[in-house]
């Protein structure tokens, strides 16, 4: 399996240089990931097999020749059941993203179902909520910047600041250790499994909500209690529906090896 | 798996309004609200209203019904730039746009039916834990919102008081920290009792990677917020949000209740009004007045409490954190204007504004020892030395004049005759002449305030003069008593000694 012998290489940093990621995409390695918020029988760390992520989230120009080709997910035509009714609400129409919107910023507005079916399209898949955050974990210049009180500070600068009307380029800003821009600091991102963090799994919550995430009782069961940016995109994950779409909501896609 | 969840509630909530039949004004609704759970009716419950919420300082009026009802709140979560300080902007997470959030009054026994709706524009999902719901996390859960989506819950307002509320998604002390905190009135079945004046202010605590006053829009600081050292303590959400033209107001005579909250999220108010002394205050917003004649109250983080007092004197009171450095350095300051007639029977205003000297050196002192055992010795060289020991008179008045021409003449005039209506005369005058010790303390110890000389006041001040010797002060009181017309006998220097050993006569002291 190369999954297997890519582990075995991982944290040597040879042997991955050899394997060129195609145009768009980073190589991240295997690593391992500390879940933010676990259950008693979760395991510490989970294992997270390397894996190409897009470089930079899908831009507006791109998601246009997704619902070009596939009329179903043009906003006019979509089904409600997969999109709520902001589905693309920034675009001028069914296919023109409007002069409002550059072609090259994050497309937004865009439900979970919406992004993993431009995903299958493009022969990829969303990555997961493991894979997103150790690939996130890096700063610009070492794999672990999660310990880098400087680097949570810059993240949390974002929280700080308004949202902006007219979205910027992606990639404007530096990548990360691994080749990729934007994971924090310019938008949200999907992931394939984003309901999962407070979902209860027994049968005492109706709404599949964690209730230990609330006040004071939010800090219970974490692995990092300083991390607030993580706490943040938690929340903010969990507050979600597939069929949700968010001004501030993008999305990019990953795939095996 | 919500999608499957929400798809059964919802077609459950069908099925219920296909039994009862013709619901159809509320069929719109129904459909929009997904997941909508069915309630048992409550009889107890009478009609319908919209509640009234308002931003601070003002609160709703008070509850006029005598019966429950279904109150909607509709409250928007709101993230704003807004003025933290003059030229300091803060990005403030909101309910209703301002902090603190509206204020909300229902009546014990209300349902009320809540509608949180996160605003498109948010970057952050929220939710709302009210104090006053009986129920796991206050409704936080139920009403967990993402940008642009809105939560509905209902409770029932089980218990009266006045309550805090505030958003609980995690982190939460962030969320409160960016100001994500307000106030809930429950009314008692009964209505609080009645007052002139009805305001509303909320502490709360804001950390920013700047310093107090650094311009321009500051970040939160995550650092200072865990080690709780608060950037800026404010009331209202800004510096100055209760001063000059934005001051609370009342009227003297009128009693004044204000519902006190703590947002925190890390400091414990000690709330003050600086020359006010609240009648009654219900401690920890309980809805019965536990406490009289209160100076300062505490609030407690996450609580709240109400204070009343009449007011009787005309004036500015300032509202402050008794917790002093952060009112005078960190913004916790307000202000309650009250206009109307003095009442000079209850404070007087300033009656006497006079220069204090302060007591005579300290006799306990070890310099003032000092001195003493070296004035003895000084003392027993004169006495040894005849030709000193018995100076005649004539010959104090000569040193005594020089003394004068030093010391004395600036003020007293070189002909003895004083300044009119400033400085008394010595030349004739009777008060030196009344008493022979008088003259000696006064030069000793100094003079202030209103005396009498000749018939004419004076009101001024004398320095003393302790720094002359014992015969220094002799001498020149003989050549004084002599001069000018007057005729008395010499002064002698053991009784200036004596006087100058004497506790000095007691005095109200400022300093102590």
């Amino acid at each position: 399996m190369i999954g297997l012998a890519l582990t075995t290489v991982a944290g040597q940093g040879t042997g991955l240089a050899e394997l060129a990621p195609p145009p768009g995409m980073a190589l991240v390695p295997s690593g391992r990931y500390e879940p933010l918020f676990r259950g008693e029988k979760d395991p510490k760390e989970v294992a997270v097999e390397a894996f190409l992520l897009d470089v930079a989230p899908v831009t507006n120009a791109e998601y246009l020749e997704f619902v070009k080709a596939n009329p179903k997910w043009r906003r006019s035509e979509v089904k409600r059941l997969f999109a709520d009714e902001n589905y693309l609400k920034s675009w001028a129409d069914d296919l023109d993203f409007g002069a409002a919107n550059r072609s090259n910023a994050p497309v937004v507005h865009v439900s979970w179902f919406a992004a993993k079916a431009y995903c299958a399209w493009k022969g990829k898949r969303l990555p997961t909520t493991a894979e997103w955050e150790y690939a996130a974990a890096a700063s610009p210049s070492r794999a672990d910047g999660g310990k880098d009180t400087q680097f949570k500070q810059q993240i949390l600068a974002w929280y700080a600041q308004p949202s902006v009307s007219n979205l910027p380029p992606v990639a404007s800003n530096a990548a990360n250790f691994f080749g990729v821009h934007d994971l924090h600091g310019l938008v949200w991102e999907w992931v394939a499994d984003f309901n999962t963090a407070m979902v209860t799994g027994d049968a005492r919550g109706d709404t599949g909500l964690e209730r230990k995430l609330f006040c004071g009782s939010g800090s219970e069961g974490t692995n990092d209690r300083e991390n607030y940016p993580a706490y943040m995109r938690y929340a903010f994950r969990s507050s979600l529906k597939a069929a949700y779409t968010v001004h501030n909501l993008g999305f990019r896609g990953a795939k095996d090896l | 798996m919500n999608c499957r969840t929400n798809t059964l509630l919802h077609i459950g909530s069908v099925c219920v309004a296909l039994l009862v039949g013709a619901l159809s004004t509320t069929w719109g609704a129904e459909a929009e609200v997904k997941a909508k759970v069915t309630k048992p009716a409550d009889p107890a419950i009478v009609g319908e209203e919209t509640a009234v919420l308002t931003q601070a300082p003002h609160v709703p009026p008070p509850i006029a019904r005598s019966h429950a009802t279904k109150v909607i709140i509709k409250l928007e979560v709101r993230e704003v730039v807004r003025k933290l300080s003059d030229g300091v902007e803060y990005l403030f997470w909101t309910f209703g746009g301002e902090v603190p959030g509206s204020f909300m009054r229902i009546r014990e026994g209300d349902l009320v039916e809540f509608h949180l709706n996160n605003h498109p524009s948010s970057k952050l999902p929220h939710n709302i834990d009210l104090h006053a719901v009986t129920g796991p996390g206050g409704g936080a859960a139920s009403s967990f919102t993402a940008p642009g989506h809105s939560s509905v819950f209902s409770f029932k307002a089980l218990n009266p008081g006045l309550y805090v509320y505030h958003c609980a998604t995690a982190p939460v002390g962030m969320h409160v920290g960016n100001g994500m905190y307000g106030l809930i009135l429950v009314e008692p079945k009964d209505g609080l009792p009645k007052v002139d004046k009805e305001y509303y202010v909320m502490q709360g605590e804001f950390y920013t990677m700047g310093k107090f006053g650094d311009p321009g829009l500051q970040f939160f600081d995550q650092e200072k917020a865990v080690d709780e050292r608060p950037t800026y303590v404010v009331f209202n959400g800004a510096v100055s949000s209760l001063v000059g033209d934005k001051a609370i107001t009342a009227n003297v005579g009128e009693t004044v209740r204000i519902y006190v909250g703590n947002g925190g999220p890390n400091l414990i108010s000690s709330f003050h009004v600086i020359g006010e002394i609240f009648d009654r205050v219900y401690a920890e917003g309980s809805t019965t007045p536990t406490l009289h004649n209160v100076q300062t109250t505490i609030v407690p983080a996450g609580g709240s409490s109400m204070v009343e007092f009449k007011v009787e004197v005309p004036g500015t009171y300032i509202l402050v954190d008794h917790s002093l450095f952060r009112a005078f350095n960190k913004g916790a300051l307000g202000m309650l204007k009250v206009s109307g007639p003095e009442n000079l029977l209850a404070y007087s205003g300033k009656e006497v504004d006079a220069v204090y000297l302060g007591r005579q050196a300290d006799a306990g002192s070890e310099a003032e020892k000092r001195v003493r055992a070296l004035e003895e010795q000084m003392q027993q060289a004169i006495k040894s030395t005849p030709a000193i020991a018995n100076l005649t008179k004539e010959l104090q008045v000569e040193r005594g004049k020089q003394i004068f021409m030093q010391t004395c003449f600036v003020c007293h005039q070189v002909d003895g005759k004083g300044i009119p209506n400033q400085i008394p005369p010595l030349a004739g005058s009777d008060f030196l002449m009344a008493d022979h010790e008088r003259a000696i303390r006064i030069v000793l110890q100094g003079q202030t305030g209103e005396l009498t000389v000749n018939g004419k006041k004076y009101n001024g001040t004398m320095v003393p003069l302790n720094n002359l010797s014992d015969d220094e002060i002799a001498n020149v009181l003989t050549y004084v008593k002599n001069s000018w017309g007057n005729t008395a006998p010499a002064v002698k220097s053991d009784v200036v000694r004596r006087i100058r050993s004497e506790a000095p006569a007691p005095v109200a002291n400022a300093y102590e």
